[in-house]
């Protein structure tokens, strides 16, 4: 269980996250929604120690992270942001490989190895696996990180709008891919998300963000209503069951 | 199969030999290896070339300038390297944080506040300390305040660098303009890197502390890989960011300030070797581009001594000619795109 208490973020004066307290439970996709600005990253970045807050805890199971090592705190939670651009050329399985570093600190054994092999396999890379990442599309690429993130093989996994620049087919084997990591692995997944709809059909809970504040935290059924979306989005959302799951259609 | 895997295999097969050949080509240790064998050959080319007389003298003359010059080559190169992955930038120095602008300021006051000649008669241990010791601290100031203190990123302090870098040059200059000629014209002189005129009974010092330095930078060699991904990422999969960088910015510090003060200020060449170091290797893991770095520098430097002594009769300095041969190669390395 993740469990944020008061957590506070600015730059500058400007409040990016207000004082916000959640509870995010053990095994399933937790979904983070909201408009852009309402401070998702910013939360999933706390939570990933990449910042520093201005005041407020977050505990990994009943443990605070201030108090960790960066190496153990590595082998709990893995965080992937938004833009990875890197400034050194690798090969697909270079950067898998890199996952393992928490583990290997750099030497990879042979069960390091065997943990590259599966997430190559799982995200079927086995055949880009020595092209270099700057000779990727943009989707490919992303699978190459996502890949480096279930190679760290911890308990929570992060990630912030892993589906930006993949295709339809691909946006969706990846979310059954989180499915699968979820239920098979045991892992938590904490996913932003832009399409409401890809939160509706494969998340278990969703986190709706407004203005730096937790404005809706419960299953998808209760967030999937026109006055929860209304309230988070300020759009009117026409809901409509379709194949057993709430789907939002916000053309208007 | 997937799309991606589909459309691999509809590669032409010239494409696919491409690719095998690219990344299969030259293995790193033999590249190592080969660069091993070159130094050698530089040495020994540098030892003999034009040896007329005794060989007692020969060898302690020319032997001290060899050794100078691997120390320096490769305190220079290493540090290149470890900047370039800390900044997460192929094009930067550690010069760029106003080193050789603080290096040249210490040389101007001395000789400005105590005259051509006593700066010709002074110890030069004691120069080499007080220029180490001045430099790093100056560098360490710099770090803890604007990194540790000040909470600032990495880039706020190289560009407070490049400022700071700019103000004492403006200082040097005026002191340079209102002393009178002729110590200008011995001040002059210690500007530019020199292998001729450098004190043999520092070598000791200096091997200690860069041996020190090397030592450590090779204990880290596998966390540098990592923080070559930039900061997020590295923090991502465990460096502590913070306390790794500020080591690595110790480790230059020193390297940078004992080969400054050992012979003058060499940094642009670092920014060659290091670049023909990834070029060559095609590798991003530390443990071998640092010493092929390395081994490249010291094929740099004395073959361009050589050149220096036994071409050009002593007619110019070797910062000269690196920087000269350096810049062409640097440019068309630019232009074919191997840098990036």
């Amino acid at each position: 269980m993740i469990t944020a208490r008061n957590l506070t973020k600015r730059y500058g004066q400007t409040v990016v996250l207000d004082d916000v307290s959640v509870e995010i439970p053990r095994g399933g996709i937790t979904a983070m929604i909201g408009p852009n600005g309402a401070g998702k990253s910013t939360l999933l970045s706390l939570v990933g120690r990449l910042l520093k807050a201005d005041g407020g805890t977050v505990e990994i199971d009943g443990v605070p992270t201030n108090g960790m090592k960066q190496s153990e705190f590595a082998k709990k939670v893995a965080i992937l942001r938004q833009d990875n651009h890197l400034a050194v050329r690798l090969t697909v399985e270079d950067l898998v490989t890199f996952g393992r570093y928490p583990h290997s600190q750099g030497r990879p054994t042979v069960q390091d190895r065997g943990h590259v092999e599966a997430a190559l396999d799982y995200l079927e890379l086995q055949d880009l696996r020595h092209r270099f990442l700057d000779e990727l599309s943009g989707g490919q690429r992303q699978r190459a990180f996502v890949a480096m993130v279930l190679c760290q093989d911890t308990d929570y996994v992060l990630l912030d709008e892993p589906l930006a620049s993949l295709d339809m087919r691909h946006a969706v084997a990846m979310m059954k891919r989180m499915r699968g990591v979820t239920e098979d692995l045991g892992k938590t997944v904490v996913i932003v998300l832009h399409d409401i709809n890809f939160a509706a059909s494969y998340a278990d809970t969703i986190v709706a963000m407004r203005d730096g504040r937790v404005v809706q935290h419960a299953v998808v059924d209760e967030v999937m209503t026109p006055e929860a979306l209304r309230a988070i989005y300020d759009v009117d959302v026409h809901v409509e069951q379709i194949g057993g799951k709430p789907i939002g259609v916000y053309y208007t | 199969m997937s799309a991606d895997a589909r459309a691999i295999a509809r590669r032409p097969a010239a494409a696919r030999q491409l690719d095998r050949r690219r990344w299969g080509r030259f293995p790193p240790t033999v590249v190592i290896v080969v660069l091993c064998v070159v130094v050698a050959i530089s040495i020994y080319l540098f030892m003999t070339l034009g040896a007329r007389g005794s060989w007692s003298f020969i060898i302690p003359f020319r032997g001290r300038k060899v050794l100078g010059m691997l120390l320096v080559g490769t305190a220079i190169s290493v540090s290149t390297v470890m900047f370039q992955t800390v900044t997460t930038n192929r094009i930067l120095t550690p010069s760029i944080m106003g080193f050789d602008a603080l290096y040249m300021l210490l040389q101007t006051c001395l000789a400005f506040f105590l005259g051509a000649t006593s700066l010709t008669q002074l110890d030069g241990r004691m120069m080499f300390a007080l220029e180490t010791v001045g430099l790093m601290a100056f560098a360490g100031a710099l770090y803890y305040w604007l990194f540790v203190v000040g909470h600032r990123s990495l880039h706020l302090l190289v560009l407070a660098g490049i400022v700071l870098g700019v103000m004492l040059r403006s200082v040097t200059n005026l002191l340079q303009r209102v002393m009178d000629p002729l110590t200008f014209a011995v001040l002059q002189d210690t500007f530019f890197a020199s292998f001729n005129t450098f004190d043999a009974n520092l070598l000791l010092p200096a091997g200690i502390v860069v041996g020190a330095a090397l030592y450590a930078a090779w204990r880290m060699r596998h966390t540098l890989d990592i923080l070559a991904l930039g900061r997020e990422m590295a923090m991502g999969l465990g460096v502590d960011y913070r306390r790794t960088v500020t080591q690595a910015l110790a480790i230059i510090t020193a390297l940078v300030a004992v080969s400054t003060a050992l012979v003058g200020p060499v940094t642009f060449f670092g920014l060659i070797v290091a670049n023909l170091a990834y070029a060559l290797l095609r590798s991003y893991r530390h443990r071998v581009i640092m010493p092929a770095a390395a081994l490249l520098a010291a094929v740099v430097l004395i073959l361009g001594q050589t050149v220096l002594e036994r071409v050009l009769g002593l007619g110019t300095s070797l910062s000269v000619i690196v920087e000269f041969a350096g810049g062409l190669l640097f440019i068309y390395l630019v232009l074919r795109g191997v840098v990036r």
